[in-house]
């Protein structure tokens, strides 16, 4: 049985690296990723798990790292913006000026990559379902949806490792 | 950020689980068993609950049972939300419970968490109401099973330490023709309103609501009068809607008379069915 | 080889998608101390006691501060609030003590363990309460506060932090000559700016007494200035820096968490402190927008030609006045909208109320003036049976036709643009002169409203703008500004200013993104849609300066008069002969003879810009110059409303603008749309509701509603050119316009669709079915 008690020394695999960090066991995923391992592309932009900035991989698909402890990300393969090298969905949204102040854009990145990855043919309803869990306050969420369907509609989905389709499982 | 501290155990049994809970209850660590943790997460953050340490359930092999056995489906309680919507296996409970919170939050949000959380809407129940569906609870005597509805009256009640180990459908309840409707104040990704299930069975309306009191529910008495051929849609609505069992939610959302108001238009395109 | 009008990306996109970018509160150092707030649940109440022990008996806590540890006053306008409450709190989530600990956890559970007794005293919850007979005062030492500037007049013994007026006209005669009148009165709530990144700052203060500030923040110079005057300190010993901004909206214009930042770190000895607002402290706790209610009355001829205007604004500044009573100001100065009207009334009270303060949002007032006066043209279109189109067409406010606006400016093509080709233009997107109103289906109706909007800046009479250009031996350039990137995308247009300027690539252009007050030359504050205008003006005359000291030199190695010189491509040559040049990068840093011996030294270009010709308003007739130019456009909507259960989809969104000169037309256009996507926020969902203790009922992002991905409608934007003569390249302000009229055009189409009146926001389907029935089932 894992536990972890008080403070304590995990190990967390993150962008494909093994990484030892001590946390509290109330500890979020969202805080060790950004204080202890310092990957600050996670945003904390409500920590209750309303707006999306903070959104990673967890095996690929999207979670928000303020609603999860880091003691349970544990045996689990995390991905951050970070992790990503050259995805089309990064080109897609600095083509189609999918963000302003940038705040929001790892998460939505995140997300959207995700989508693509899990269902590269998703239809619009699809895509707005899980769109629909981040949120941008700059932009009309037009050049957003520009740049996802840019990278939809080429069905192009490489950029990270790892991701499986929950139905393949 | 979690303002005091707690200890975090993941058993690999159910067994484990619940001597543990009993243990750290000895010990004065008012225990909460965890399964995606959002709610727990988030109040424990607003200061609105305590505990001194959390069980993991994502490790114990019953919970994570998923699929048909038999002639039934078989869903462990520690199943995310988003991995019954994706499977499609029972499209009713699929449909509702892909509106609960938003698409990212359902991959972390698991079927027990929803049914044991505080939050008053708990949209999960209602299709397990409807399919009469049965519930294996495991405690320090070991597990249990009962239906659904002897379970809930608006919370699911079980005695401390026990557990929320699985649902069990009847298939033949996981193809009927459904209705699904979430109404919001104005945004999808929003607390209901109302949300009502239905369901056809037997070419009887089978009906469940959240949002519409301060707890979800099933109500025979509303299903009758909705259910009394021979008379009016609008006459069976009427006493339907006298029925209801608990004060109409006034709050931020809605007026009472708002939610009776979206209630008789949904019950509507319930009767056409 | 101009870099205006093209598409290009931000400088800082790339680090934008690779989430490589640092924002403040990303950037963390070892041994910083963190601070925590225990905030009021009382709206308004004397401080009867607050419990400390439980707090300090916390591991971990370093200190807990009160009001009374270094009690200051503050305010840009009126000095009428402390930091920390001292005495008395005057709204929910006001902070009352705060905790500085060792880690955020720990200084969280030492302020929840604080335990604050009130004596609760009657709440004034709206303009309206504020102004009864005998309500309950705010502030009770209301006259004698300081005030920061001139021009705001307090009155004493009431809720009233300020009063403006316009005069203009005779209003006897306005009316006489009046056909039709109609009134309306119109409501519309305090909100939040809801920036993706919550406020955050780090202080800390070294013993020479260097203050070391970073902060999210638009105003990293507005928080030198500040903290020097509240805390006595010399200007000189402080030092903000402020990185990228995730989003401001004008919500981090005021200085507000650096001041108990400061507090704090005093109080541990100097050392780094950090405090970062939750989301819900960002909602309840810091400043919000202004809420408002209006009456509005107003008169034309049977043919349509307004004649008379008489407004009345009650502002809910809540409990602080901070900046709502300039925003007051500006609701009276532009309240008339870009129509010509010769007789205006005009009373605006700002008022003091048991609210969450405000500061400036996004539109500083003018979203707000905009709604009551387009609500109130829609309803007189209907009293005289014209089209809406038609009515605000006949009375565009226009230049060489003696128009002027309220405060009595004289309207030129150069400060107010061409209106009317906005409004023909977007007759083209949206059809709006033709019927407004159809019914597609069943249960299915087509609406379209319309608004106009313009707006100027009220910034300070001398505000001032700096450039700084350094050089790379590479022959490229850095250009330094104190302008902040907050998400408008202005410093990659001050570097296609730039690179026009100097007739080379842009990608030659090098913007130094982090604003340092030791470092970077002042800028006014990164509001009011002026930093284009202010900085743009500034990094050509920088570019001016260069170019001469280039061409001075060019002319010694090239040996012929400076004025034989031209510039591009990284080269000075000869007008007469091209291949005659000296490359920069062989000059920039002083040019080398081939004997060793050089001259020259480095090029260093500096640039100024102050306002121009701006004057305070006459007390009594509001006559006077308050902004520069103004931005004026047209914007409309098309809504789809269900007649059965009353909601409704929006279908399209159209803006069409005068910027004068489009710098980079795809930022143009989605700073433009961001702005509509927020009005439309504003108008359909946005708004604070209170609970009975009067504290925020929806004070996260569960319960405070903003747009989501898939309810946008169809935006379409599009742009007319009038160039402002002193706009650099023409251009006029862009940034916030993109708000202002879309409230007004949902009300307006969702008036046209349900046939009630709709005179407040947000307008949902329940809002609707009142209106409609009486809210009985």
């Amino acid at each position: 049985m894992m536990q972890l008690c008080g403070t304590d020394t995990i190990e967390l695999e993150v962008n494909g690296e093994k990484r030892k960090v001590t946390v509290r066991a109330a500890d979020t995923l969202l805080h060790t990723l950004r204080e202890k391992l310092g990957l600050t592309g996670a945003k904390p932009g409500c920590e209750n798990g309303d707006c999306g900035a903070c959104t990673v991989l967890l095996d690929g698909w999207p979670i928000k790292s303020c609603l999860m402890l880091a003691a349970e990300a544990v045996g689990h393969s995390i991905t951050t913006i970070e992790g990503l090298k050259n995805a089309p969905m990064q080109k897609a949204f600095f083509e189609n000026w999918g963000f302003q102040c940038g705040f929001c854009t790892s998460g939505f990145i995140m997300t959207c990559h995700a989508l693509a990855t899990i269902h590269p043919g998703a239809d619009d309803d699809t895509m707005a379902d899980w769109l629909q869990s981040n949120i941008c306050r700059c932009t009309s969420y037009e050049e957003i949806q520009n740049a996802v369907k840019q990278v939809l509609g080429k069905g192009d989905s490489s950029g990270v490792q790892g991701v499986v389709s929950m139905k393949e499982k | 950020m979690i303002p005091f501290d707690f200890d975090y155990y993941k058993p690999d049994t159910l067994l484990e689980a619940i001597d543990l809970f009993q243990d750290l209850s000895e010990q004065g660590k008012m225990p909460m068993y965890y399964g995606g943790g959002t709610e727990i997460i988030s109040m424990a953050r607003a200061n609105s609950i305590y505990t001194g340490a959390v069980i993991d359930i994502k490790g114990i092999p019953e919970c994570c049972e998923f699929g048909f056995s038999g002639s039934n489906l078989v869903i462990g309680s520690a199943i995310t939300l988003t991995k019954i919507v994706e499977s499609g296996l029972f499209p009713m409970l699929g449909i509702t419970i892909g509106r609960i919170a938003d698409h990212t939050i359902q991959g972390k949000i698991t079927l027990g968490g929803n049914l044991a959380g505080t939050v008053i809407y708990r949209e999960s129940v209602l299709p397990l109401l409807i399919s009469e569906s049965q519930v294996v609870i495991a405690g320090n005597y070991g597990t249990r099973q009962a239906p659904i509805s002897e379970l809930f009256d608006g919370r699911m009640r079980r005695e401390p330490g026990e557990l929320i180990v699985k649902l069990i459908i009847d298939s033949t309840y996981t193809n009927l023709p459904f209705f699904h409707r979430k109404t919001t104040k104005i945004d999808k990704i929003d607390y209901p309103l109302v949300t009502v299930v239905a369901m056809k069975k037997d070419d009887r309306i089978l009906a469940g609501f959240s949002g519409l009191c301060d707890h979800p529910f099933r109500s025979i008495e509303m299903e009758d009068s909705l259910n009394e051929k021979g008379l009016t849609r609008e006459v069976r609505i009427k006493n339907a809607m006298s029925h209801i069992p608990a004060p109409v939610q006034e709050d931020i959302h809605g007026s009472g008379n708002y939610r009776r108001f979206v209630l008789n238009n949904i019950l509507m395109d319930v009767l056409k069915m | 080889m101009t870099a205006i009008g093209k598409d290009v990306p931000r400088k800082e996109a790339l680090d934008k998608v690779t989430g490589a970018v640092k924002y403040n509160d990303d950037i963390n150092e070892p041994g910083l101390l963190h601070v925590k707030m225990a905030t009021s649940t009382c709206a308004h109440g004397i401080i009867k006691s607050i419990d400390v022990l439980s707090a300090w008996n916390v591991p971990g806590v370093r200190a807990v501060v009160t009001g009374d540890y270094l009690p200051v006053m503050t305010g840009s306008v009126i000095k009428d609030r402390p930091p920390i409450a001292i005495n008395k709190v005057r709204y929910y989530g006001e902070p009352v003590a705060i905790v500085v600990a060792d880690t955020e956890h720990e200084a969280q559970k030492a302020a929840n363990s604080i335990k604050i007794e009130y004596s609760p005293l009657p709440m004034v919850k709206s303009p309206k309460e504020a102004l009864v007979k005998g309500a309950p005062l705010v502030h009770e030492k209301l006259g004698e506060y300081k005030k920061a500037i001139d021009d705001v007049y307090p009155a004493a013994g009431t809720n009233v932090a300020d009063h403006s007026k316009i005069r203009k006209g005779d209003m006897d005669k306005g009316w006489s000559e009046c056909d039709v009148i109609v009134e309306g009165e119109y409501t519309m709530p305090k909100s939040d700016h809801i920036a993706m990144e919550t406020r955050n700052v780090r202080v800390k203060i070294d013993p020479d007494g260097k203050v070391y500030v970073s902060s999210s923040t638009q105003c990293p110079h507005g928080i030198k200035d500040t903290l020097a005057t509240v805390f006595s300190l010399n200007e000189g010993d402080i030092i903000v820096n402020a990185p990228l901004v995730g989003g401001a909206f004008g919500g981090k214009a005021p200085v507000n968490l650096e001041f108990i930042a400061y507090i704090a770190s005093r109080a541990v000895g100097g050392r780094q402190v950090k405090l970062a607002n939750t989301r819900e402290e960002d909602i309840a706790t810091s400043p919000t927008k202004i809420g408002l209610e209006a009456k509005v009355k107003l008169g034309a001829t049977r043919d349509g030609i307004l004649k008379a205007l008489e407004l009345k604004y009650f502002v809910d500044a809540g409990a602080y006045s901070d900046t709502a009573p300039r925003m007051a100001k500006t609701m009276a100065s532009n309240g008339t909208g870009p129509y010509n009207v010769e007789n205006v009334f005009c009373d605006a009270l700002c008022l003091y109320t048991n609210n969450p303060y405000s500061t400036s949002f996004r539109g500083f007032g003018n979203m707000g003036h905009t709604f009551c006066m387009e609500r109130t043209l829609d309803k007189l279109a209907v009293a005289l049976n014209m089209s809406p189109f038609d009515l605000r067409l006949k009375n565009a406010i226009s230049p060489g036709k003696g128009h002027t606006s309220a405060t009595q400016v004289k309207i030129t093509k150069s400060n107010t643009g061409d209106l009317a080709k906005c409004i023909y233009k977007i007759n083209e997107l949206i059809k709006l002169d033709d019927d407004l109103r159809v019914e597609v289906a069943k249960d299915k109706v087509i609406a379209r409203g319309m608004s106009c909007i313009w707006k100027t800046s009220a910034s300070n009479t001398d505000a001032i703008s700096g450039a700084i250009i350094v050089f790379n031996k590479d022959g490229s350039l850095n250009l330094i500004v104190g302008v902040m990137e907050i998400g408008s995308g202005v410093k990659t247009g001050l570097a296609q200013i730039l690179a026009d300027k100097m007739n080379m690539e842009v990608d030659q252009i090098h913007v130094q993104m982090p604003v340092n007050t030791e470092s970077s030359p002042k800028h006014w504050k990164t509001v009011a849609s002026m930093s284009t205008v202010m900085a743009g003006r500034a990094v050509l005359s920088a570019a001016d300066d260069a170019i001469r000291q280039i061409k001075d030199l060019g002319s010694i190695v090239l040996r012929v008069d400076p004025s034989q010189l031209e510039i591009g491509g990284g080269k000075v040559y000869m007008r007469s002969d091209p291949d005659n040049y000296v490359e920069f990068k062989d000059m920039v840093h002083g040019f080398k003879f081939r004997g060793g011996n050089s001259i020259g030294g480095q090029i260093i270009g500096k640039g100024t810009y102050i306002m121009e010709n701006l004057t305070i308003l006459d007390r009594e007739t509001g006559k006077g110059r308050m902004g520069p130019a103004w931005t004026v456009g047209v914007q409309a909507v098309e809504v789809e409303y269900n007649t059965k259960d009353h909601t409704y989809k929006l279908v399209k969104a159209a803006t069409v603008m005068d910027i004068g000169k489009i710098v980079n037309p795809k930022t143009a256009k989605g700073v433009v749309m961001g702005g509509m996507s927020m009005g439309l926020g504003l108008g359909s969902r946005e708004g604070f509701l209170y609970g009975s203790n009067g504290g925020i009922l929806n004070d996260s992002l569960r319960t405070y509603k903003v747009m989501r991905f898939g309810e946008q409608p169809d935006y379409m934007v599009e742009f007319i050119e009038t160039p402002a003569e002193d706009g650099p390249y023409g251009a006029r302000g862009l940034g916030e316009h993109g708000i202002l009229g879309m409230p007004a055009a949902l009300a307006n189409a969702l008036t046209r669709a349900t046939g009630v009146e709709l005179d407040q926001v947000p307008i949902d389907a329940e809002l609707i079915w009142q209106l409609k029935t009486g809210g009985y089932v």
